[in-house]
């Protein structure tokens, strides 16, 4: 149905390989999990969670900058995805609130 | 566009006519054609809804006499939580978006299909093995699972019954809901028909809409929950169990982060539906359109906030406490400005009391009991003192039962005609609504005053003055049952011997009424050009003077 798929390009040239940048992503993404776990080794107190936290957030960027295209998409995707990470931090706030002054 | 809706003698043909690849039990079982498929999906919870039915009778039915009287302790934990997940999981959750919304979606945005026909289908056969698996786990050797509905840790983790199996199947089920929701939200951006703006498609998109993002946002916590239970049930990890160093607080967070914007998944569709039928018996405007359309994301987003509610007497800090507590109390806002709208739209309208209409009236009325009964449970000091009593129960029954099942029926009465194009006797359907609503609160405003007394819910046995309210609350019982078999059996000789209905049998405004009854496969012979807002009525003939 034509009238509707006005971005049927721009999706198709989303989708062009982009073989060399993948492969870099993919192995920051692997050095960053090593990194993670050589982390756990460490004794941070109160500071490892929030370090696990800063290194996964990190790869979740990568991850849905270039492996799911957002990098690539239109604006009202990037609001999309915008408005969920807010329900997250929300979410992550409240769970807090009990977690840390229960 | 090929010309779906005549056959080689030019004669019209609706869906069901349609000759495809494949005939038979296969043409349904293999078909991408979204009214097809939610016809599958209307046809699954109506048994499924029998089922859940029968254990909800044989529940009262234990509660006759205090003591035993038809099953033992762990017959009646199992029958509470079979109950719960079949209608929950089964019936309430995919219930109006996966039935009509899959009907209807398409035809009121003015497209051919949903965006993802394939992924339609496979959306039904997820939810199809999810029950399947469900009711199964009541065979295997460990017997029913007993842990209510919400699989609370660290029972969940102990319980020597299958827990495992039921929970594969909520698991799966969430699969099912999540690509309705992926499939809903694309489907409304990408094939809108020309014209239709976002401000013009009708409130039943909007809430489907709302609906599809909360499912999609809100399912994944739920499904990665089950699986930490799961995998702490296999391999002792000590996630929720404080025996391992677990927290069993986390799993009731992560439980609620999902399951009470679920609440929302559950009556959100059905407030979308009451917008659509209240302007087309009416014969209005609606009042506050755009009020109504935000209100509703307003509540799937505030409504994803409020889980802590569920978590009073936890053991909760009390920092949380009164921070869930007021985010609740806002939730009632947007819940507001949708009941005054409808009651402001049928002020002045010229007002015709079809069964449809009668069935949103049953609703305003219990709803609105429910959701004031609500604001008891999200007030601190009262639902310390209401906690995990009948009052509880009767409040998620008004709200759950009373909103989203009453209206899944308003629905069917209302479609009814568009999907089989056919009618249905309208006075016993009228009766059976009245007999229905006498029954309800027979049943469930009892179970208010018990759970004010303090009658503890989850019990099969319970002290003996409160006998009588409970012999009542299941006499009562008994009326409702009979209200909702006298209400099929007219629905089904409707569907069997029932009179030709007419393309617009209520005079509706929205697209789904200006095609024929039964819509052609493809559903429009044109695709349509939308000029004018979904309830605009002073250009209802202009509207509705060529059916597609």
């Amino acid at each position: 149905m034509s009238y509707t798929d006005t971005n049927e390009g721009k999706i198709a040239h989303a989708h062009d390989p982009r073989y060399g940048i993948n492969v870099m992503i993919w192995i920051t993404l692997l050095s960053l999990t090593v990194i993670t776990i050589a982390v756990a080794g460490l004794d941070l107190g109160n500071y490892t969670l929030l370090v696990a936290m800063f290194i996964a957030a990190i790869k979740s960027g990568f991850v849905i900058n270039y492996f799911m295209h957002i990098r690539f998409e239109d604006l009202l995707f990037k609001l999309f995805i915008a408005g969920v990470i807010m329900v997250l931090l929300v979410v992550f706030v409240l769970t807090a609130l009990d977690v840390f002054l229960r | 566009m090929s010309d779906s809706t005549v056959n080689t003698n030019g004669d019209y043909v609706n869906f069901y006519q349609y000759k495809g690849k494949h005939s038979g039990i296969l043409g349904w079982l293999l078909s991408v054609d979204h009214k097809r498929i939610g016809l599958l999906y209307l046809g699954s919870m109506v048994l499924f809804f029998l089922v859940g039915m029968t254990l909800g009778f044989f529940m009262r039915l234990e509660m006759w006499n205090p003591g035993q009287d038809v099953m033992g302790p762990q017959t009646y934990n199992a029958l509470f939580t079979l109950h719960g997940i079949i209608m929950i999981f089964l019936v309430i959750i995919p219930g109006i978006p996966a039935g009509f919304g899959n009907f209807f979606l398409p035809i009121q945005i003015g497209a051919e299909d949903v965006s993802f026909p394939r992924l339609n289908l496979l959306s039904w056969y997820l939810y199809t093995i999810g029950g399947l698996l469900a009711v199964a786990s009541l065979f295997l050797s460990g017997g029913p699972i007993d842990t209510g509905w919400t699989f609370y840790a660290p029972y969940s983790l102990r319980t020597g019954t299958e827990v495992i199996m039921p929970l594969m199947a909520a698991f799966i089920l969430g699969f099912s809901s999540i690509l309705t929701g992926v499939n809903f939200v694309t489907t409304v951006h990408r094939l809108r028909a020309p014209g239709m703006t976002f401000f013009k498609m009708p409130l039943f998109i909007w809430a489907l809409y709302s609906t599809a993002w909360i499912q999609i946002i809100g399912t994944p916590i739920i499904g990665i929950t089950i699986l930490l239970v799961i995998v702490e049930r296999l391999f002792g990890v000590g996630l929720f169990d404080p025996a391992m160093g677990g927290d069993p607080i986390l799993f009731q967070h992560l439980f609620w982060i999902y399951s009470h914007p679920a609440v929302y998944i559950m009556i959100l569709p059905a407030m979308g539906v009451v917008s659509e039928i209240i302007p087309t018996f009416s014969r209005k405007t609606i009042f506050g359109y755009g009020a109504i359309a935000v209100s509703s994301i307003a509540i799937a987003f505030v409504g994803t906030l409020v889980w802590g509610h569920h978590m009073f007497t936890s053991g909760m800090s009390d920092e949380s406490r009164w921070v869930y507590s007021f985010l609740t109390f806002i939730v009632a806002l947007p819940s507001g400005v949708k009941i005054f709208n409808w009651v402001a739209t049928m002020y002045k309208g010229s007002i015709k009391a079809e069964t449809p209409f009668l069935y949103v009236m049953a609703f305003i009325f219990l709803f609105s009991i429910g959701g004031l009964t609500g604001l008891v449970l999200g007030s601190l000091a009262t639902d310390v003192h209401l906690h995990d009593t009948y009052f509880v129960v009767a409040h998620f029954h008004y709200v759950m039962f009373g909103g989203t099942i009453f209206i899944f029926f308003a629905a069917l009465h209302y479609w009814f005609p568009k999907m089989f194009g056919k009618m249905y006797n309208t006075k016993i359907a009228n009766i059976a609504l009245a007999i229905m609503v006498v029954g309800f609160n027979m049943l469930y405003f009892t179970f208010f005053i018990l759970g004010y007394l303090g009658m503890p819910r989850r019990y099969y046995d319970y002290l003996p003055e409160f006998q009588g309210m409970h012999q009542f609350a299941t006499v009562g019982s008994w009326v409702l049952i009979a209200g909702i078999l006298l209400m099929f059996t007219n629905l089904f000789l409707g569907l069997k011997n029932g009179k030709k209905a007419g393309n617009n049998p209520w005079g509706g405004m929205t697209l789904e009424w200006t095609v024929p009854s039964p819509p052609p496969l493809l559903n429009f012979k044109k695709i349509p050009t939308v000029k004018y807002g979904p309830y605009e009525y002073e250009h209802y003939d202009e509207v509705t003077k060529n059916v597609n």
